[in-house]
Order: C-alpha cells, then sequence, then structure tokens
C-alpha cells in the first residue's frame, strides 16, 4: 500500500532538532524567548502529531508499517533511512510527545540549579528527537544512532542540574549504557553478514522488516544464541533488567526531575521496544531459548526490586526501585512471546510511562517544598499541600495496579499470559514465574501504601509545621500533570485503546510458529524451525 | 679507467640512461610543496625580520594551492586510472590522493593553530613553517610510495623536520627533552626498519612492493615455496612492522608519545598525534596491502597484538592522567589499537579493512585537531595544560565548551558525532571476518570504547560540571585563525556523522595498484 504522507515522520522526528539549533543561535539572557520556543516546539509537535496520526494512521490495518520513508543513507554499509510506525510503536510515540511538553511546562518557573533554561531546554529538545527516532527507526543502524543520541543529552542533565552525587551517577548511567550498546553494535554487525535467504545468497541488509521476514532462518543455533545475546546486553542494559540495574537508582535519585520522569517515563522503554521490536522478531528461535533466563531475570527483578523498595529511605530512590520491578512485569510478558504477554508488555510501558513519571513529578515538588526526600523527616502532606497529597495517593494506586486506572492493564495480562507461554518455552517454568510474580504484586501494594503512609498520612513533622514554603501545587503544575491523570483513567476504563492498536503489530512481529497449534503447527513445518524436541500446542 | 668492466657489467648497461619518464602532473602536488618550502626560506634569507608576519599566510595558501593539483588529479584518474611512476615505485591512485588530501588538510588546520602561538611566543617563525612544510612533503610523497627504498626516503623526510619542531621552545628543558626523546626513538625505530628492509630485499631480491609481495611466497631464485618459518622473512616483517609502531604510538613501542607530546609547543603535537601518526599508517597500510598481503600468516597475528596491546595500555593508563595533553596521547594511543584492528583481519577482508582504515584516518585528524584546538584556545587563559584547566569552561566559554564536548563524545565514539561511524566501519570490518579471533578482537573493541569513554566523558564532565578554577570568569579571547580552525573540525565532525556518506564515498578505495 502506499501512503502519500512519507514526510511526516521525517518532520516529527527532526522538528525538536531544528527547534534546538534555533535555541543555540539566542543569546542566554533572553530566558522566555527560550521558554516560549522550547513549548511551542514540543507542544505545537504534541498537538499537531497527535492530530495527525490520530486522523492519518490507519487503525483497521495497524499491523503494517504506515507513514513509510526509506532511502539512501550510508551506501558503503548498505543501511538506509528507513522509518515507519505501526500499531507497537504508536503508543510510544504518543506518550514520548506527551511526556516532553509537559516536562517543559513543569519546569518552567523553577529550573534546578544551576538555572541556565536555555541549556536545559536545548537538551530536553535533543532528546525528544533521540527518543522519537528510536521509535520510528526501521533499519539497525539509524536505530542504534538514535539509541545513543539520548545518552548524551541524559548524561549532561543529571551531571549538570543533578544531585549532590551527580558526577557519580551521570558517568555510571552512561558506561553501563554505553556497554551494552558496544555488544548490540556487534549483534546488529553478526546479523548484517550471516543474514541469508535460504538459497544462500546473503541479504547484507539492516532493514528490520527484511530481516524479520528472514526470522533467523539458516543461522546455526550458536550463532543465534550468541547474536541474541549481544542484543539482550544492549536492551537489558537500558530496561534495566537484573542484575545489570544498578545504575538506575542512581541515575533516578541524582537525575533533575524532569530528567527522572523523562527516563523513566520513555528512555526505559527504548530497551522493552528493542526487544519486542528487533530481537525476538529477528531471531525467534534463540527467544524461545533466552526466554526461560530472561523470563527468570524479570521475576528476579520483580522481587528484588519490591524488596528494595522497602528498605529505602529516599522517596525518589524508592520509585526507582519500583521501576525496577514494574519493567519486570513488562518483560515477564515480552518472554512468554505471546501476543497477550506483548501486548500487556506494550500497555505496561506506556502505564508506567505516566505512572511512574506522575510519581517523579510529584517527588520532584516535594522536594522543591521539604528540600529532603528523606521518608523518615516526610508526612503530613494531605494536611500541609492536600491536593497535591491527593494526587499522590491517586499515583500510588495506580501503581500498585488498582483495577480501573491504567497500572492494572499492564501488570495483570503480564501475569496471566506466563500461565501460557509460546510454543517451545516451558509452561512449568513460567507458571513458577507467575506464581512469583503474583507475590511481587502484594509486595508493590506494601511498599506503595507504607510510602504513601508515612508521606501523606499523619501530622507533618515539627520541623516542617509551619514552613510557609510548603505548599499546594501550584498552576504550571497542574497543566503539567492533568493530562497524565486523565490518561491513566482513560487508559484504565479503556484499554482497548492501546490494546487494539498494538495487537495486529504484535501478531505479525511473532513468528507463527510461537502460536501455531496442531494441524498448523506440523504445516508450518515448526518442528524443523524450532529444533525436534518442541512439542506442538 | 672503465669501471664497469670491473664490476662485469656490459658497458651499454650504464651508459645508456635514460632519464624515466615523468609525469609532472602527477607530482604536482609534491612541486608545489617543495616550491613553497623553498620560498618561505628564501623570504626569510632576503627579507628577514620584515617578512615574518607573511610567513604563515604563506604557508597556509601553499598548502591550499597544492590542494589544487590533487583536485584536478583525482578528476583524472577516475577516468584514466591510476598514475604509475619509476616502475611502480610511485603511485598516484584513489587512495594516494585522498590520504594526501587528508595531509594537507589537517596541516593547514595545524598552520592555523600556530599562527598566533608561534607569532606571540618566542620562537624562530619562519624556519618553523618551512619545517612543517617539507614534514607535510614527506607525507604526500608517503601516501604515493609503493617502494621500500621511497618509503624509508619519506619517512625520514617527514620525520626529521618533526624532530627539530619538537624542540621550538627554545629555553624549556621540557621541549628540548621531548625533541631528543622523540629523535632518540625516531633514529631507533628508523634503524630497526631499514634492517628488517634489508631483510626483506635479501630474501626477494627486490624494493618494489608488489615485487616483494609476489617472491614472499615463494623463492624467487628456485620457485620453492617458502613456508611461514622462514626466519628472516618473518623477521624482515616484523622488523619493519616494529619499526612504523613506533611512529604510531602503538604500545609497547609507545612510551616517547606522552613526554613529547607535553613538552613540544601545543600546535606541533597536534602536528605529530595528528599528521605523523597517519603517515605512519599510510606507510603500514601500503606495506600490509601491498608488499605483505601474500604472507597474513605473519602480520596478522603481529597486528592483533599490536592493537590489543595498544587499546588496552593506552586506555588504561589514560585513566590516571592528570594533563589533558597526555591524555591526549594516552588516547592516541588507545585510538592507534583501534586503527590497527583492521590489519589484523586483512588478510582475509581486504578492501573493507582498508577502507575503515582510511575513513577512521580521515575523521581522526578532524576531531583530535579540533580536541587540541581547543585545548590551545583554553591554554591561552589559563596558561596550563593540566586536566582541572578544563574545569568549568562552560561558564566563561561555552563555545569552546560545546566544542571540546563534541570533539571528547566524538573520540568516545558516541553517535551522532563524527566517531561513531569510524568505529563502526572498524567493527564492520572486525566482524565481517567472523573467525574466533576476530570476534575476540571485536569484544575487545566493544569493552576498549567502553573504557574509553570513561575519560573523555570525565574531560566533557569537568567542562559542564565543575566550577572555574579560582572562579574566574573572564572570557577567552580567541584569534580569528584559531576560531577558523574549530569551525572547520567542529562542521567536518559533525558532517562526518550526520551523513557518514560524505566520507565513506571518498574512503571506499580498492587494493592500491603497484607497478
Amino acid at each position: 500500500m502506499n501512503y502519500d504522507n512519507d514526510w511526516f515522520l521525517s518532520v516529527l522526528t527532526f522538528t525538536p532538532l531544528v527547534g534546538a539549533l534555533v535555541m543555540m543561535l539566542i543569546p542566554k539572557a533572553d530566558e522566555a524567548l527560550h521558554k516560549a520556543i522550547a513549548l511551542a516546539v514540543s507542544g505545537g509537535l504534541f498537538l499537531f502529531g497527535t492530530f495527525y496520526m490520530l486522523t492519518e494512521f490507519d487503525f483497521d490495518n495497524s499491523g503494517a508499517m504506515q507513514f513509510n520513508f526509506d532511502t539512501n543513507w550510508i551506501n558503503v554499509i548498505n543501511s538506509r533511512y528507513i522509518v515507519g510506525v505501526d500499531g507497537m510503536a504508536l503508543p510510544l510515540i504518543l506518550l514520548t510527545l506527551l511526556v516532553v511538553p509537559l516536562c517543559v511546562i513543569y519546569s518552567w518557573d523553577h529550573f534546578p540549579e544551576p538555572a541556565n533554561p536555555k541549556a536545559f531546554l536545548i537538551l530536553i529538545l535533543i532528546l525528544e528527537t533521540g527518543m522519537i527516532g528510536t521509535f520510528v527507526a526501521e533499519d539497525l543502524i539509524l536505530f542504534f544512532v538514535f539509541f545513543e543520541v539520548v545518552l548524551l543529552p541524559m548524561f549532561f542533565m543529571i551531571a549538570v542540574w543533578g544531585g549532590p552525587d551527580r558526577r557519580y551517577a551521570s558517568l555510571k548511567f552512561f558506561l553501563f549504557t554505553l556497554f551494552g550498546s558496544a555488544l548490540m553494535i556487534l549483534a546488529f554487525l553478526s546479523l548484517f553478514f550471516l543474514a541469508e535467504d535460504p538459497s544462500g545468497v546473503a541479504l547484507r541488509t539492516f532493514d528490520i522488516q527484511a530481516l524479520t521476514e528472514w526470522g533467523g532462518a539458516n543461522l546455526t543455533r550458536s550463532a543465534g544464541l550468541l547474536i541474541f545475546g549481544g542484543m539482550f546486553m544492549g536492551f537489558g542494559i537500558k530496561v534495566p533488567m537484573f542484575p545489570f540495574h544498578t545504575w538506575l537508582p542512581d541515575a533516578h535519585t541524582q537525575a533533575p526531575t524532569v530528567g527522572s520522569v523523562i527516563l523513566a517515563a520513555v528512555l526505559l522503554k527504548l530497551g522493552t521496544y528493542g526487544f519486542i521490536r528487533i530481537a525476538i522478531p529477528i531471531l525467534p528461535q534463540a527467544a524461545v531459548e533466552w526466554a526461560p533466563w530472561i523470563g527468570l531475570l524479570a521475576v528476579i527483578g520483580i522481587i528484588y526490586g519490591a524488596l528494595g523498595c522497602l528498605a529505602q529511605t529516599d522517596m525518589k530512590r524508592l520509585i526507582a526501585f519500583s521501576s525496577v520491578s514494574h519493567m519486570g512485569f513488562v518483560m515477564l510478558g515480552i518472554a512468554t512471546l505471546t501476543t497477550f504477554g506483548i501486548n500487556a508488555a506494550v500497555f505496561g510501558m506506556v502505564a508506567h510511562g505516566l505512572i511512574t513519571g506522575i510519581l517523579f513529578f510529584v517527588a520532584g515538588s516535594v522536594k522543591d517544598r521539604y528540600h529532603t526526600l528523606e521518608i523518615e523527616r516526610l508526612g503530613g502532606l494531605l494536611l500541609q499541600a492536600p491536593r497535591m497529597g491527593w494526587i499522590l495517593g491517586f499515583a500510588t494506586m495506580a501503581s500498585l495496579g488498582l483495577p480501573g486506572l491504567a497500572g492494572f492493564w499492564g501488570e495483570f495480562p503480564a501475569i496471566l499470559s506466563a500461565y501460557n507461554p509460546a510454543n517451545g518455552v516451558s509452561e512449568t517454568i513460567f507458571r513458577t514465574y507467575m506464581v512469583i510474580a503474583a507475590v511481587g504484586t502484594v509486595l508493590a501494594a506494601g511498599y506503595l501504601l507504607w510510602l504513601l503512609q508515612r508521606t501523606a498520612f499523619g501530622e507533618p513533622s515539627e520541623e516542617f509545621a509551619n514552613d510557609p514554603e510548603i505548599v499546594d501545587a501550584s498552576r504550571f503544575e497542574y497543566v503539567a500533570w492533568a493530562p497524565m491523570l486523565v490518561l491513566i483513567v482513560v487508559l484504565g476504563i479503556f484499554p482497548n485503546l492501546i490494546f487494539k492498536t498494538s495487537d495486529p503489530a504484535v501478531e505479525k512481529s511473532l513468528h507463527p510458529c510461537l502460536s501455531a497449534e496442531g494441524e498448523e503447527f506440523i504445516a508450518l513445518d515448526c518442528p524443523a524451525v524450532f529444533g525436534v524436541e518442541v512439542a506442538g500446542g | 679507467m672503465d669501471f664497469t668492466a670491473l664490476a662485469g657489467l656490459p658497458v651499454a648497461d650504464v651508459v645508456a640512461f635514460t632519464r624515466p619518464a615523468i609525469d609532472w602532473h602527477a607530482v604536482a602536488p609534491e612541486l608545489i610543496l617543495l616550491g613553497f618550502g623553498a620560498l618561505l626560506t628564501l623570504i626569510d634569507v632576503i627579507f628577514l625580520d620584515r617578512a615574518k608576519q607573511y610567513t604563515a599566510a604563506l604557508a597556509g595558501v601553499g598548502l591550499l594551492a597544492t590542494m589544487v593539483p590533487i583536485l584536478t588529479l583525482a578528476n583524472d584518474i577516475s577516468e584514466t586510472g591510476p598514475r604509475v611512476m619509476f616502475d611502480g615505485a610511485f603511485v598516484v591512485d584513489e587512495f594516494a590522493l585522498i590520504m594526501k588530501a587528508v595531509f594537507i588538510l589537517s596541516g593547514y588546520v595545524v598552520i592555523l593553530l600556530s599562527t598566533n602561538y608561534i607569532g606571540e611566543g618566542d620562537y624562530w617563525e619562519s624556519e618553523y613553517y618551512g619545517l612543517m612544510l617539507s614534514s607535510i612533503l614527506g607525507m604526500v610523497v608517503m601516501a604515493s610510495s609503493r617502494d621500500l627504498i621511497s618509503i624509508f626516503v619519506a619517512f625520514e623526510l617527514l620525520s626529521i623536520p618533526s624532530y627539530m619542531l619538537a624542540t621550538w621552545k627554545k629555553r624549556s628543558l621540557e621541549s628540548n627533552e621531548a625533541g631528543l626523546k622523540y629523535y632518540l626513538m625516531g633514529v631507533f625505530a628508523s634503524a630497526i626498519m631499514l634492517y628488517g628492509m634489508s631483510l626483506l630485499f635479501g630474501v626477494s631480491g627486490e624494493t618494489i612492493l608488489t615485487k616483494v609481495n609476489a617472491s614472499l611466497t615463494s623463492d624467487p631464485l628456485t620457485g620453492d615455496a617458502l613456508s611461514s618459518s622462514t626466519p628472516i622473512l618473518t623477521l624482515g616483517i616484523i622488523f619493519v612492522i616494529v619499526g612504523f609502531a613506533f611512529k604510531v604510538s602503538a604500545a609497547p613501542f609507545h612510551s616517547w608519545a606522552p613526554d613529547t607530546y607535553s613538552g613540544a609547543p601545543i600546535p606541533v603535537t597536534a602536528f605529530l598525534a595528528v599528521a605523523s601518526k597517519i603517515a605512519g599508517f599510510v606507510a603500514l597500510v601500503q606495506l600490509v596491502f601491498v608488499g605483505f598481503y601474500a604472507r597474513a600468516d605473519v602480520f596478522q597475528p603481529l597486528m592483533w597484538i599490536l592493537a590489543a596491546a595498544s587499546m588496552i595500555i593506552g586506555n588504561l593508563v589514560a585513566l590516571r592522567q592528570t594533563d589533558i595533553v597526555r591524555l591526549m596521547a594516552y588516547s592516541g594511543v588507545a585510538q592507534a589499537g583501534f586503527i590497527l584492528a583492521p590489519l589484523a583481519v586483512a588478510g582475509d577482508v581486504g578492501d573493507q579493512a582498508l577502507s575503515s582504515i582510511v575513513s577512521y584516518l580521515a575523521i581522526y585528524a578532524a576531531m583530535n585537531l579540533g580536541a587540541f584546538a581547543v585545548i590551545l584556545a583554553a591554554a591561552r587563559k589559563t596558561g596550563s595544560t593540566s586536566i582541572e584547566s578544563m574545569n568549568g569552561l562552560f561558564s566563561y566559554a561555552p563555545g569552546l565548551a560545546v566544542a571540546m564536548t563534541i570533539f571528547m563524545f566524538a573520540l568516545a565514539g558516541i553517535p551522532p558525532l563524527g566517531g561513531w561511524f569510524a568505529k563502526f566501519q572498524i567493527f564492520f570490518a572486525v566482524v565481517e571476518q567472523g573467525g574466533t579471533w576476530a570476534i575476540l578482537l571485536g569484544v575487545l573493541l566493544a569493552v576498549n570504547s567502553v573504557i574509553a569513554l570513561y575519560y573523555y566523558a570525565a574531560v566533557a564532565r569537568r567542562i559542564w560540571a565543575d566550577e572555574a578554577p579560582n572562579g574566574d570568569l573572564t572570557p577567552i579571547r580567541i584569534p580569528a585563525s584559531l576560531s577558523a580552525a574549530l569551525v572547520l573540525t567542529v562542521v567536518a565532525t559533525l558532517v562526518f556523522g550526520f551523513l557518514p556518506g560524505s566520507i565513506s564515498q571518498f574512503t571506499d578505495v580498492g587494493l592500491i595498484a603497484g607497478g
């Protein structure tokens, strides 16, 4: 099919970068103008992009790549500039488009020290280009470049505007992620050289769709496992999966509020998106063998993250550990390799983005007022800033997976999907994971309610009792938070908004043998695809 | 008396000397450089101090004028094919031209860096530019040399002036030490290399690289196959490569670099770290791809070891540096390891390894020169090259800070800055070979990219996140020539990163044609 709107995604990706370039030329002193440009660019892009995508995107055909554009980029290595969006990427792009302007609004009147709105906003816009670019890239090298582009602005955001330990945290974040990407690029290159069609002709392409079609055929088992391993390092560190998660609490704790929000809401999703867009579609056989291990790390992450939360004394650090736990649910859904599980994962990504985003926003606002995030010293938020207290309560409820709010639809189906994983993946193992993950939800309720109880309930502690700085949410905070709160409710009530969009794309991305049953399983010659020891469903 | 009779040669062979045909167009770049170098010296002799203020500009003009025949030659050989002279000792092909262009342009940037530095300091001026041009002449000749003798001559021509340039701070002990160390090590390396060449000549009876290559697999006299265990041959190859390993500061032959770099005037350091090092690589590439290509069993393991050692030693030692120039020296050792890596698979991968090295060299020139330009500019205010002098650069010189950040992360290989594509091509070549050792090298490259990021990012962090020393926020006055150098290098680094096709279309060169 032919869409007459191939320009759209490139405009979407590079408009923020153009905005950043314009801002570079304007003197630093003109702060109002910088804020106006940043808001106009990101907000305008959100309005225009959302409107355009909702009207022009063919939702009946959301499994297909749309708004495609494909042109030469680096000829020597046969890497092309290919962009496109399908039902899997669409929710994440919309999430990105939404979060960035909200961050600009939130920072409007209180930029973190050492201020300098110009540089701060430029970094946010460059981040936006990198994030959107990663979600639309359909070429491995292009994906890699965008995947890396986000590192620099985030590094500076933490290193310059971060907390007291920012030097350590920023470098740790950068080094961990780069280590993963270095192995990931080796994996991508190996795919390039090893992929050949059934007749033995080398494909020599980085085109994700072409490689998905190829699906790892003719690749030796060990090569497939190693290549998947390389990609696992790249994406898994970004997610972050246990035991590579240690950069996350440090980065989150030290990052400025807006940095934490973007990191939680979008950056972590680049990793999970990589799994469902690249690793699993391209190497389904290797994915089947890796699945129990990914699932294992996912449930360890769920439990470890939750236990970590219970031990935290710092509010922001607690929310960071809850991210580890929640991303564990997302990864568990992905590890089942079923459409059900991966749809749940896509939903979980969006839900976690919104909910954890709002939690970090509130944490940031608490920090602004109390100048501390030590849970012991806080308390009585509901008395001193009742509206903010209720918003915190609402967000914790959403985060612990209360039915009717968005968090539920990310968590519950992910657990459920583990009951019946894809062909070739051990049911016994995954049902065990399911039970462990269910325990994780109980722990989640525990630490989140405990957090709420200790910070929002009770009487304000003596040192803050009569502090005039502690006021309720400001206009800017309301404007920044309202859309996220509304979406958490809307998606909680109408989960199909995402499920229906993502489902065809997820189905298309998965190898048919993963879900084939009975005769179909034989007809597709699946025993040969997965090796003889695998039984049909 | 008839000496020819003593030599036992037929008279006709000696008397009938005819001048070999000279393709004047093909040697025009060399001749123009030579002309400007001589002109600089003459002007200095005639006008003495009055000419001083024009020497830098004249040297720059000379370099730019040299670009003209390079461009016309590029146009020419794309239609008629490579030009070969002197029985194959001097070849002008795509590879030679792209490398000549890299030498000329990086030489031009070095002149831009030098203009104020040399003019304002207590330095001899016109001699400086004259020596600089003759060293560049040696490099330009090197790019075309496909013969053991001409490689050696080019090597000496480019080295000897740089020994003197390294001591250019007249009354500074460090500078004298730098030059002396560089000289002694350089001469030592030359001796080893020359010995290796003589061994190779002994085995093959040839100096033209293609013919050397042909005779490496079979004995020229008996026609018997030579095995890799032929000790003299192996020794010859190793000695020649080791000689150039000194030049490119590959570990474990790098010990001169940090001392020389930190003692020499900063523009000279930039020249040594970029142009001179690239010249070493050009020689290595020509030797490996033309001269020793049949003996991959000898040079590949050697290159593997050199590459791995350089990366690991360079990076680990760089972590502990407290002087930014010494940091750059060790990072240069590590970068040399990266550039050597494709040579460890060159025998199997061929052209891909070659073009990855050429791309790397071109991009490396842009980002490294840029980094030195910033160091030079910052030193104008702080007067020091300690790593602390970078602290808080952003607060008083935001333009320099952004530029240095770009160069640091480009050197670390973070997309979308130029260095990523350079590193990517290296990975590409290494993974293409796909053997166990190649993949192991690939993993080493990956791990080392991460280690290198640590110290590059640490510099960036100082620039952005730390306080300026003593809270001194007076801005830096950057002279026009230095700004020009910064703009050139920043633009090149960004363009190479965003549109890698802009460099790869030139570096996609084939194996070098020989005689």
